[in-house]
């Protein structure tokens, strides 16, 4: 006998306890407590998810742009099949036999259990089908909702909703296979807020599916919070009317409120309806749109880089003014075009020589030109590089080169060249203002969205600060939208300087001779605007316009982008001009509705 | 010494308690599958036909077992031991994939897992090793031999993976104790097994409580001055209530966890004025416990909160059977328990269960086969069937402790281990004791590999008892 053969009484112990322990366990759950006691033999439950409503969408102006109409999911539950006229339900579905037998096999797979039979059943053929449900043991029915929409406006704004992929399942606990999810825009940046939160009801059915009522007294129900909704902050009226300006033309508006960074509309033509990316048809439609050369999926207003021309003079002038290189008065002389050390840049004919207001007013490339020499080469700094890498704080200042960090998910950064850049490319030391002098008409490696070029104007409008552009107003149920949007961010530049880009900017529009965007006046407001023309190498150059009106207290800051328009004039400031218009007063002035007309007819979208 | 087979000398009483249960097993797992298309018993298309071949398998087996030298079982402990660990790495390369796990090999048709042979090959080694005859377990180096021994086979089959089946190994610990592990080392074990799960099922904070409560209790009867407990003991509720209740009013953000906490630190400095007073140096060890046992709990806690991400918190929460999600998943327990508590004080009747025969319990002739003894049979049924286990048991402690070999003891106590391991874990897991952790009950759970596992098991041990008194190794 070893001194350890005494426990083999803890062991008899141990062994005594723990079959007592499941024992009592027992007693308490098959004797005492009845709640498993269930009445009806064949009990067994059903849980169904209850879907809240997705939250709904308004415009500034409380008007309903996006809601929710109900759909109906055939579903199975495959223990509660029973043999039943399977011609009938497929004449009253519309779909073949095959189609019923392979559903019906599907479901025996339990990884599919929870799927629906078919989806999206019409409201008309649902009213048919709930009058025999009773027919067909096992098919019941959940209801859905799908996103409805009360204009086919904004489709790139407000994004569409889609179904979680299985990456979707797998990062976020919440989504099961067959949930929606918005995927972009408004529905997917704010997909927490609207989508709610799903609830679930627990049912006890009997072996013929019929519900007996709540599984254990509801405990394990839950109810639905409701979406919430929102108001977003798109003018409907002039989000449609720039739509159909720009039906006949590729390329971008965005229109903002200077004073709020609030978003009036925000337009990417070729465009197309958002009732395409809805319910049973969506996957087909979205094929079909991502196929179409025209790229009706592309949001250029946030995601096309075009450089950004000569709109881009009026950064030059306040940069050059708050470093002092020029003044007010500063004047150079223009010869048809800027010659230095032969480095030549062709300008058109004006007067010579022009002053600061002038040479905005002109669009001079030779005084720009010269303006850009003085930031580069300034004396101050001890080398170009150095010079140009306090310009590129000044240009990132307005948000250039990075995102604006608005409420969009696909927002792109535009580029603005590091010296660096120049430095791998030209070597370090061996490049000045002249090697990049075309920087100074918005030209090289520099490009930008129509987003952040309607930021700068909103950012000349406010003479010096301006509000991350975003697209949600008010949110129901919540005091304030998020904070980064009501931060006002300031540039570095002082207000004077601005004043003056500002007059530039107004004789533009409403100067004599020389003035590029006389085209722009509207009566009884003052328009400040600037065009430009970004060079496209593809073919005919992007006509380019950033304006603000009216030039005391601004109400709109805008900028549009027209492909192959080419001269800033032709295409984008007359569109501007007219959103404007139809902003501010509401419906465009008898002696200016030709130019409406002329821009509705005119067709940019066969030419490349 | 000659080899000879003494049929009077096998022990009838463990064979027919081991009959019993298999014939009772057969009949459950009939009842899950039987429907109106009965054909035959032998119908292999049916898990009851393929179970019944697998037990007439393993009748001609046990022949076989008792046809074997009985030595050799000492002297092939470790060659079976490392054909095992080959099996298992072979398996891990090329295993067929059944529901993500490699555990399986398929061959000619026939499943075949490496795991359930593993426990035995264990069983063997661990007897063979621990039967030397200067071998003392609780040195380091046998320690450190031992877990290794366990180790090795747990590890493979835990990336396999199979975390239910790698537990088992851990019942070993059984085996461990009656060969001199201090008994300590066990209570540590248990109580710290406990705190982990209970901080898992738990709201922390209950834990916490209870903890305290315990340790006040016992201090209570340690110092035998219920005065000195009764005031610490009011310092701590007093504190707790009119913070909780100062919370509401108060703009402070406070977790009752943390008053819990601080309301325990207030009272421990009045214990440690009583210990460096009276000399108690045992209400010191209570109170390490004490904090040692919140600090883990809270250190689980933690790590449960902050390292897992929210998906994998909920399979954790599924596997302890307390999340109720949406999927149907986290109801398995629940639908178990239906399944267990529809049956009632005794049954609703052989074949008329009907919980058990829609595919509510998952995995119903294996893992949840005793959900069908608890519809059908009943509370009588299952009191019954443990009853069969208990003595079963009862009889292996006996037939154990009778054995003159030490090798025949402790692989006996090896196969007790793992059956008694099995049998509480695997009715615990049904009716909400303890996490699911899918591992079958033995001689019931439908299954070939794991029931010619068993049965060898149990068989091999009855081999060796029957030669007892010529068996010396």
């Amino acid at each position: 006998m070893d001194r350890f053969a005494n426990r083999k009484n803890i062991v008899l112990l141990m062994i005594l306890a723990v079959s007592a322990g499941l024992v009592m366990r027992l007693f308490y759950l098959q004797v005492i407590d009845t709640s498993y006691k269930l009445s009806a033999e064949n009990n067994s439950k059903r849980i169904e998810i209850v879907y809240p409503a997705r939250g709904l969408i308004y415009d500034r102006n409380h008007e309903l742009l996006v809601y929710n109409q109900p759909v109906y999911d055939l579903m199975i539950a495959p223990f509660e099949l029973q043999e039943f006229d399977s011609t009938e339900l497929c004449e009253i579905l519309k779909i073949d036999m095959m189609r019923l037998r392979s559903g019906i096999r599907r479901v025996k797979n339990p990884q599919y259990r929870r799927e629906p039979f078919l989806k999206q059943i019409s409201a008309e053929t649902y009213a048919v089908l709930q009058e025999k449900m009773h027919k067909f043991p096992g098919f019941y029915v959940r209801s859905r909702t799908l996103r409805k929409y009360s204009r086919e406006i904004a489709a790139h704004l407000m994004g569409y909703v889609g179904e979680v992929d299985e990456k979707m399942i797998e990062s976020d606990g919440y989504y099961v296979m067959g949930d929606y999810i918005g995927v972009s825009g408004i529905e997917g940046y704010y997909e927490e807020l609207l989508r709610g939160e799903k609830g679930q009801e627990v049912l006890l059915v009997d072996v013929h599916g019929r519900v007996q009522g709540p599984f254990q007294g509801g405990r394990f129900d839950r109810n639905a919070v409701v979406g919430r909704d929102l108001v977003c902050t798109i003018d409907a009226e002039l989000q449609e009317y720039g739509e159909k300006l720009m039906k006949t033309y590729k390329g971008s508006i965005v229109a903002i409120e200077p004073s709020t960074g609030e978003i009036l509309s925000l337009i990417s033509t070729p465009t197309y309806e958002p009732s395409l990316l809805v319910g049973r048809p969506r996957t087909e439609n979205y094929i079909r749109l991502e196929k179409d050369t025209l790229e009706p999926l592309f949001n250029r207003a946030l995601m096309a880089n075009y450089p950004p021309g000569s709109t881009f003079k009026p950064v030059h002038a306040l940069i050059g003014l708050q470093e002092g290189v020029i003044s007010r008065n500063s004047s150079f002389s223009c010869v048809q075009g800027f010659y230095a050390r032969g480095v030549s840049v062709g300008c058109h004919f004006h007067e010579s020589p022009l002053n600061l207001v002038e040479g905005i007013q002109n669009s001079c490339n030779a005084y720009f030109c010269n303006v850009f020499r003085n930031i580069i080469d300034n004396p101050d700094y001890s080398n170009p590089a150095e010079a140009y890498n306090i310009w590129r704080d000044y240009v990132m200042s307005f948000g250039f080169g990075s995102t604006l960090k608005s409420d969009f998910i696909n927002e792109l950064t535009g580029f603005i060249a590091p010296s660096t850049y120049y430095d791998h490319y030209y070597g370090e030391n061996r490049w000045n203002a002249l090697t990049v002098i075309s920087l100074a008409i918005g030209q090289g490696e520099i490009l930008t969205t129509p987003l952040q070029m309607a930021n700068l104007a909103a950012t000349i409008a406010n003479k010096g600060y301006y509000y991350i552009p975003h697209t949600i107003k008010s949110i129901a149920g919540l005091d304030t939208i998020e904070n980064r949007f009501t931060e006002r961010i300031t540039v570095p530049v002082d207000t004077a300087n601005f004043s003056i880009v500002t007059e530039g900017m107004d004789l533009a529009v409403n100067g004599g001779a020389g003035s590029t965007a006389r085209i722009a006046q509207i009566p009884d407001v003052i328009v400040c605007g600037k065009t430009g023309t970004a060079q496209n190498p593809h073919g005919k150059d992007h006509s380019v316009f950033i304006a603000f009106a009216p030039k005391n207290e601004p109400d709109i800051a805008i900028a549009v982008y027209v492909e192959h328009g080419e001269w800033g004039a032709s295409y984008a400031a007359p569109i501007a001009s007219l959103m404007i218009e139809k902003y501010l007063n509401g419906s465009i002035d008898p002696g200016r509705k030709w130019l409406e007309a002329t821009m509705l007819s005119r067709n940019l979208l066969s030419e490349q | 010494m000659k080899d000879r087979l003494y049929i009077g000398e096998i022990d009838w009483i463990a064979v027919i308690l081991y009959l019993t249960l298999v014939i009772f097993g057969w009949l459950n797992i009939f009842a899950v599958s039987y429907n109106n298309q009965f054909r035959s018993i032998f119908d292999l298309s049916t898990n009851y036909g393929d179970q019944l071949i697998w037990i007439l398998t393993s009748f001609v087996l046990i022949i076989l077992l008792f046809a074997v030298d009985h030595r050799s079982y000492y002297y092939f402990a470790y060659p079976v031991y490392g054909i095992a660990v080959i099996l298992l790495l072979a398996v891990l390369l090329f295993g067929t994939e059944v529901n993500n796990a490699r555990s399986w090999f398929r061959i000619f048709g026939v499943n075949f897992q490496p795991s359930e042979f593993a426990k035995l090959a264990t069983a063997l080694a661990l007897a063979r090793f621990l039967s030397g005859w200067d071998v003392k377990i609780w040195t380091w180096k046998s320690m450190l031999t031992v877990s290794l021994m366990i180790g090795l086979p747990a590890m493979l089959i835990a990336v396999q993976p199979d975390w239910g089946t790698a537990l088992v190994f851990s019942g070993f610990v059984l085996l461990f104790y009656r060969e001199g592990m201090p008994g300590w080392v066990m209570a540590m074990m248990t109580f710290f097994v406990g705190i982990f799960l209970i901080t898992l099922l738990l709201v922390p904070a209950d834990l916490v409580i209870m903890l305290v409560s315990i340790a006040f209790i016992v201090l209570a009867l340690l110092s035998r001055k219920t005065k000195h407990v009764m005031v610490s003991a009011a310092i701590c509720i007093v504190f707790y209530f009119t913070t909780m209740l100062l919370t509401d009013v108060l703009p402070i953000e406070v977790t009752q966890y943390e008053v819990i906490l601080i309301a325990l630190a207030l009272s421990t400095i009045v214990y440690l004025i009583l210990i460096y007073k009276y000399k108690l140096k045992r209400l010191l060890l209570v109170l390490a416990l004490l904090s040692g046992s919140i600090a883990f709990s809270y250190t689980v806690d933690y790590m449960f909160h902050n390292f897992l991400k929210p998906h994998q918190q909920m399979r954790v929460n599924i596997l302890l059977g307390k999340e109720t999600d949406v999927q149907n998943v986290g109801y398995n327990l629940n639908q178990s328990k239906i399944a267990i508590g529809s049956g009632g004080f005794i049954g609703k009747g052989f074949l008329k269960g009907t919980q058990t025969k829609l595919s509510f319990v998952p995995e119903q002739s294996t893992d949840f086969i005793f959900c069908t003894i608890g519809e059908e049979w009943g509370f009588v049924g299952t009191t019954l069937v443990i009853v069969v286990f208990v003595a079963l048991l009862i009889r292996l402690l006996f037939l154990c402790e009778r054995q003159k070999s030490k090798f025949a003891r402790i692989y006996g106590y090896g196969l007790l281990s793992v059956i008694f391991f099995h049998f509480s874990v695997n009715i615990a897991m049904t009716i909400g004791l303890f996490p699911v952790i899918g591992i079958p009950l033995p001689f019931f759970s439908y299954g070939g590999s794991s029931f010619l596992a068993f049965t060898l098991l149990l068989f091999i041990f009855i081999r060796l008892d029957s030669v007892r008194k010529v068996y010396v190794i």
